[in-house]
């Protein structure tokens, strides 16, 4: 299999299903149905390929594998260029493991525009597998950037009532700090003299430099993780946007972010990494616990795991700027959980908006009586969100916050209330949910999962229980990937301008 | 034979798996037989490990496979086992086997019965996995697992808002001493990089008087690290501050309250500070935060569970103050008294619970002492019981308690410090309290007429058989337990028996302290424990009025001990209700108003007026546009010609 070009079909077959689809004929019916198969089976042959890389990928070597290089534009040494890394490889399966959940997902609940909407997720599919595989900046920013425009349209066209509001914060707000990116990679283009990442990735930028460029880059990655205080688009566009667009939103766009501070703002810019670290830690401090307190009141199941979700990937961002192996080791392992977890609340969330068609959280209540399967299935989420031991929420947010403990207690002991707040949100909605007795007639009426939900749900509580209890098949393929970025900072640590660092 | 621990602790779980996902098909009498056979299994292999290990000393520990692999930080899945975890093990293993036989009696009306033994299996597994964990984080795994178990138990009535409330405040004051827990393991792996028991105990001494820098302070790093661990112990073993969720979680089935709450997970705290004793001996100022808490703890609790009417927070309460005798035991470095005292108490505190239930059970439902009375005649055989459990509680020969107790009194007598003087005054007064409030109790329940209607009195009966035996083998326990264990536990046969498993310095005298002591320090508990017994007779057998008048007579304190020191009614006003009032306004203000007012909502706003000047401007005459385009060339002009020239 190696001589085969293994992630530019990952990243283009999705495309093939966007032709087919586009060729469908028929009546309305049809089509409908013919684009919902074709567009399961193309994101599922995506995903058993995706999982060829991770099957193939050699586990003891920090460098990019599977790599394609074709010159695209020769005069300006663009190239087309793309490889995976320990880092990146995991972020690749994500993307592929969650797009045919989210067609399954949306298999009833998307009548209107079916074709329409399955076109934008396969889009959206080629557009995230791209961006974690790019390995030239301007191919990068493409994807980066491209993945704004199906998801904008997924929650314009099929969001809620407000959704156009959302979807235009949404766009904004990424946009802002994604035009900020483009500049600083005109800046490393016109300093490196090509747009090549692992180039970059070797080069030694002037400390001054470096603060502008790591600034332009937080500006971007910052909202799309997103931090506090420019999280807001966030609950906003989750609200809005359709279940499966809020699974991809939670489970690999957030992720968008931290993947950028891991692969450019580390190990390119070293010095300055070290020298924001303080102001990272500050915002991601506020996050958990500010968000967390937010996420208490409300009443409203999806704005609630939005803000949860800004207070859980506040661990990412504690991790990754640790420096420290634990740490990033445990904010990767974190945004893979999340993705999963999140996600999968996003559905739970999904399959009774879908019986009821309110999300308010006390219209429901004493779901275990009629729905016992659900109960069991966001049970397991749930405890997963808080991070029991034992699922795989735990152990992210432990190596992240065994890191943070290395470099700074404060840190490592205002992000552990995190622990404490997430356990009362979390299960303060689902008592109100779940538990007690049910008053409501629409309510009794509502009916357990059905056979397509527990085809979603069942692969998902096998993961987050794998990811708990045998970690190592995740943790030890990003492992050499890791070591290497924290040599990197070690090495630019010694090295004498480095001001901020020789204080601490 | 070490071997034989992989059943004992995983038994449980296929159990809870089948049970629980599987009950419905398989009906309400296989999902009993599966766990019941299951744990009766488990015990089986339980006790043969101990007698392996206890009395042949195979210490052993069992991988099971790589768990956590990430910088330095390797852990693995495995089974520790040395005397202190086989005690544990076998402990945990056969009062389970026992409640989930009781539990087929108890629950047999419950509509979801395999719900309710897969829940117990699952908890017992948890706790296993708590108690031969041979690294910190296995052990945060079962500690966290148990406190999983135990909300689910807690809210197994769904129903009912109260048990409801009472499973979310169990859980979260159970994390609030996890939160305490989870910083003591990072600052371990900070300070030894390394999480394994073996290598951290190695090191404990080379560290002590180490310092580090802990927010902001240079601190002991033991001290710190042992502190911060210690609360998540006061946190599962409701000692002063987080106890609250203790009283409450009798809201669970009454089986529940005897395994969990009183046997085995409530004791996990103590079992964790003498499993860590290695690293407690090196960190003098946590052994004595430790004394101060227990003895604290121990008279506070006891002094609430004599104004208490609801028989099942009696006994909480008197869990609650048990617990803080067996801390400051460990506090004073007499780990082996404190696993004694937890082993005994398993036996006398279940059998009390149980037989509490028995009562219920009997009295339909009914939980509230002054509803009952003169009770004796219908139910001989739980009156017979419940006596041998209050007199090993009281700490009256040759009960189990009276060897257990007696060892903690003396041994803190014998500490010679400050701190252990401070305990060992509460811990007498308190005995006299557990002996007043124990034969309150008794007498309230099983004497004196009946204050039930009539109704109820019709249907009062004694339980079958399938709950019966249990309580036989809890009160065999109750009664022999003692006088069996005394010799291994704490006698001469100890430094063999516990082997490598407690480490003390030769500095502490320990359990060995309790043989110099003089006579009346033996004696003071036993006295004080009569003491108790004769006033409860007085006050509630010969002059029925006293406690209502000494209720009038001092009325403050009756309210203060009636409502538990007021805790609850605290922590609401300064932590409930602000955390939720901080939420709305940081949601409301932080997020609508402030970061949306100014940010995005704000910017659009703005953009829009200017759209709509801007439109203004555009007002369709030429001469206006011609006037703004001078204007603008004009300006364009002299910025050229100044600036840039200059």
């Amino acid at each position: 299999m190696s001589h085969w070009p293994l992630l530019s079909i990952v990243t283009f077959l999705p495309i093939l299903g966007v032709a087919l689809i586009l060729i469908l004929r028929g009546d309305e019916a049809a089509t409908a149905r013919n684009a919902r198969w074709i567009a399961l089976w193309t994101s599922l042959v995506t995903m058993l390929v995706s999982f060829v890389l991770w099957a193939d990928f050699d586990t003891r070597s920090f460098d990019f594998q599977f790599v394609e290089q074709a010159v695209w534009l020769p005069g300006l040494k663009i190239a087309y260029h793309l490889g995976v890394d320990g880092i990146s490889l995991f972020f690749v399966l994500l993307s592929t493991v969650l797009t045919p959940i989210c067609v399954v997902a949306s298999w009833t609940a998307i009548t209107k525009r079916v074709k329409e909407y399955m076109i934008a997720f396969l889009v959206l599919e080629t557009m995230m597998v791209g961006m974690f595989c790019a390995l030239d900046f301007v191919i990068f920013y493409m994807f980066f950037e491209g993945v704004l425009i199906p998801m904008f349209l997924i929650i314009g066209v099929w969001g809620g009532a407000r959704r156009v509001y959302a979807a235009f914060k949404f766009f904004l707000y990424t946009l802002l700090g994604s035009v900020l990116m483009l500049l600083a990679i005109l800046a490393i283009y016109v300093n490196d003299g090509t747009t090549d990442i692992v180039t970059a990735l070797n080069h030694n930028f002037a400390p001054a430099l470096q603060t502008w460029l790591w600034l332009a880059f937080f500006a971007s990655f910052a909202v799309k993780v997103p931090m506090w205080p420019v999280h807001t688009w966030l609950p906003d566009a989750h609200v809005e946007a359709p279940t499966a667009g809020s699974v991809i939103l939670a489970g690999v766009l957030l992720k968008m972010g931290g993947y950028g501070f891991i692969r450019f703002s580390l190990p390119m810019l070293p010095d300055a990494s070290a020298m924001f670290a303080p102001l990272v830690y500050t915002l991601s401090v506020v996050a958990i616990i500010y968000t967390s307190l937010v996420a208490l009141a409300q009443e409203d199941m999806k704005k609630l795991i939005a803000y949860s979700s800004v207070a859980h990937m506040g661990f990412v961002t504690i991790g990754i700027f640790t420096g420290t192996p634990e740490g990033m080791q445990g904010a990767m392992f974190q945004m893979l959980s999340h993705g999963i977890v999140s996600a999968a609340l996003f559905l739970c969330v999904g399959v009774i908006y879908d019986r009821l068609h309110t999300r308010e959280i006390a219209r429901y209540g004493g779901l275990v009586h009629n729905m016992p399967k659900y109960a069991l299935a966001f049970m397991v989420f749930m405890l997963a969100s808080v991070g029991l031991p034992g699922t795989s929420g735990f152990i992210g947010e432990f190596l992240a916050l065994v890191g943070a403990f290395k470099i700074n207690t404060w840190v490592a002991f205002l992000a552990t209330t995190g622990m404490i707040l997430s356990a009362i949100y979390m299960l303060y909605l689902y008592r109100r949910l779940i538990f007690g007795v049910i008053t409501r007639d629409d309510v009794r009426s509502m009916l357990d999962l059905n056979w397509r939900e527990v085809v979603v749900f069942a692969p998902m509580i096998a993961v987050v229980l794998w990811m708990g209890i045998y970690p190592s098949s995740f943790l030890h393929p990003m492992q050499p990937a890791i070591a290497h970025i924290v040599q990197h900072l070690e090495a630019a640590r010694q090295t004498p301008h480095a001001p901020a660092l020789a204080q601490r | 034979m070490a071997d034989l621990a992989l059943p004992a602790v995983f038994l449980p779980l296929l159990g809870a798996i089948i049970a629980g996902l599987f009950g419905r098909a398989i009906g309400d009498r296989a999902s009993q037989i599966v766990t019941c056979g299951c744990l009766g299994l488990a015990a089986v292999c339980g006790v043969v490990v101990f007698n392996d290990i206890a009395v042949w000393h195979h210490t052993a520990t069992v991988p099971v496979f790589t768990w956590i692999d990430a910088g330095q930080l390797k852990l693995a899945w495995a089974l520790k086992l040395d005397t202190l975890s086989a005690v544990m093990l076998a402990m945990v293993t056969v009062v389970s086997f026992v409640i989930h036989v009781y539990s087929v009696g108890y629950m047999a009306e419950d509509p979801s019965i395999p719900r309710f033994m897969a829940y117990l299996s699952l908890f017992t597994f948890f706790m296993l996995m708590l108690v031969t964990a041979s690294n910190f984080v296995q052990m945060f795994f079962g500690w966290e697992g148990v406190g999983l178990a135990s909300y689910l138990l807690i809210g197994f009535w769904y129903d009912r808002p109260s048990a409801n409330a009472a499973a979310i405040k169990a859980f979260v004051v159970n994390r609030i001493g996890d939160f305490g827990f989870a910083l003591g393991i990072f600052a371990v792996y900070y300070l030894f990089g390394t999480l394994d028991f073996a290598p951290v105990f190695g090191a404990a001494p080379a560290m002590a008087g180490k310092t580090f820098v802990f927010l902001g302070m240079h601190a002991d790093a033991l001290t710190v690290a042992c502190i911060l661990l210690f609360i998540g112990a006061m946190g599962k073993s409701a000692q002063i501050g987080l106890h609250t969720w203790l009283p409450d979680a009798m809201e669970g089935p009454t089986p529940v309250s005897a395994l969990i709450h009183a046997a085995t997970m409530v004791t996990a705290g103590v079992f964790m500070v003498c499993r860590l004793s290695p690293m407690f001996e090196y960190a003098p100022i946590a052994l004595g935060f430790v004394v101060v808490i227990g003895g604290t703890t121990c008279v506070f609790a006891a002094s609430v569970g004599i104004a208490q009417n609801d028989i099942k927070k009696v006994i909480a309460y008197s869990t609650c103050s048990q617990l803080g005798y067996m801390f400051f035991a460990a506090g004073v470095s007499a780990y082996q008294a404190s696993m004694f005292h937890l082993i005994t108490h398993a036996f006398f505190k279940a059998l009390l619970f149980l037989s509490a239930g028995s009562v219920i059970h009997a009295m339909s439902g009914e939980q509230d002492m002054r509803k009952m009375g003169g009770l004796w005649k219908l139910i001989p055989i739980t009156y017979v019981v419940m006596w041998i459990g209050s007199l090993a509680l009281a700490g009256i020969p040759p009960f189990a308690g009276y060897f257990s107790k007696d060892m903690i009194l003396e041994a803190t007598y014998a500490s010679g410090t400050e701190v252990g003087q401070y305990a060992f005054v509460l811990g007498c007064f308190a005995a006299f309290l557990t002996a007043f409030y124990s034969w309150r109790l008794l007498f309230l329940t099983f004497h004196g007429h009946s204050r039930a209607d009539h109704d109820t009195l019709h249907h009062v009966h004694e339980s079958p058989n399938v709950m019966l035996i249990p309580l036989y083998i809890l009160a065999a326990g109750a009664l022999v337990m003692g006088g069996l264990g005394y010799h291994w536990f704490v006698g001469e046969g100890a430094k063999e028996f516990w082997g490598n498993a407690i480490v003390v310095l030769p500095s502490h005298p320990g359990i060995a302290g309790a043989e110099t002591v003089p006579g009346w320090v033996s004696a003071l508990p036993l006295v004080a424990g009569l003491a108790g017994i004769a006033t409860a007779w007085y006050a509630y057998i010969r002059q029925t009025g006293v406690p209502a008048a000494a209720a009038r007579a001092f009325e403050p304190l009756y309210l203060f001990l009636l409502n538990k020191w007021y805790f609850d009614e605290i922590y609401n006003f300064i932590f409930v209700r602000p955390a939720f009032w901080l939420a709305r306004v940081l949601w409301r203000r932080g997020d609508g108003m402030v970061i949306d007012g100014f940010g995005p909502d704000g910017i659009s706003e703005v953009t829009g007026d200017l759209s709509v000047r801007a439109s203004r401007l555009q007002s369709g005459y030429v001469f206006q546009y011609a006037f703004a385009m001078v204007i603008g060339v004009a300006i364009f002009v002299s910025w050229f010609l100044f600036w840039r020239s200059a």
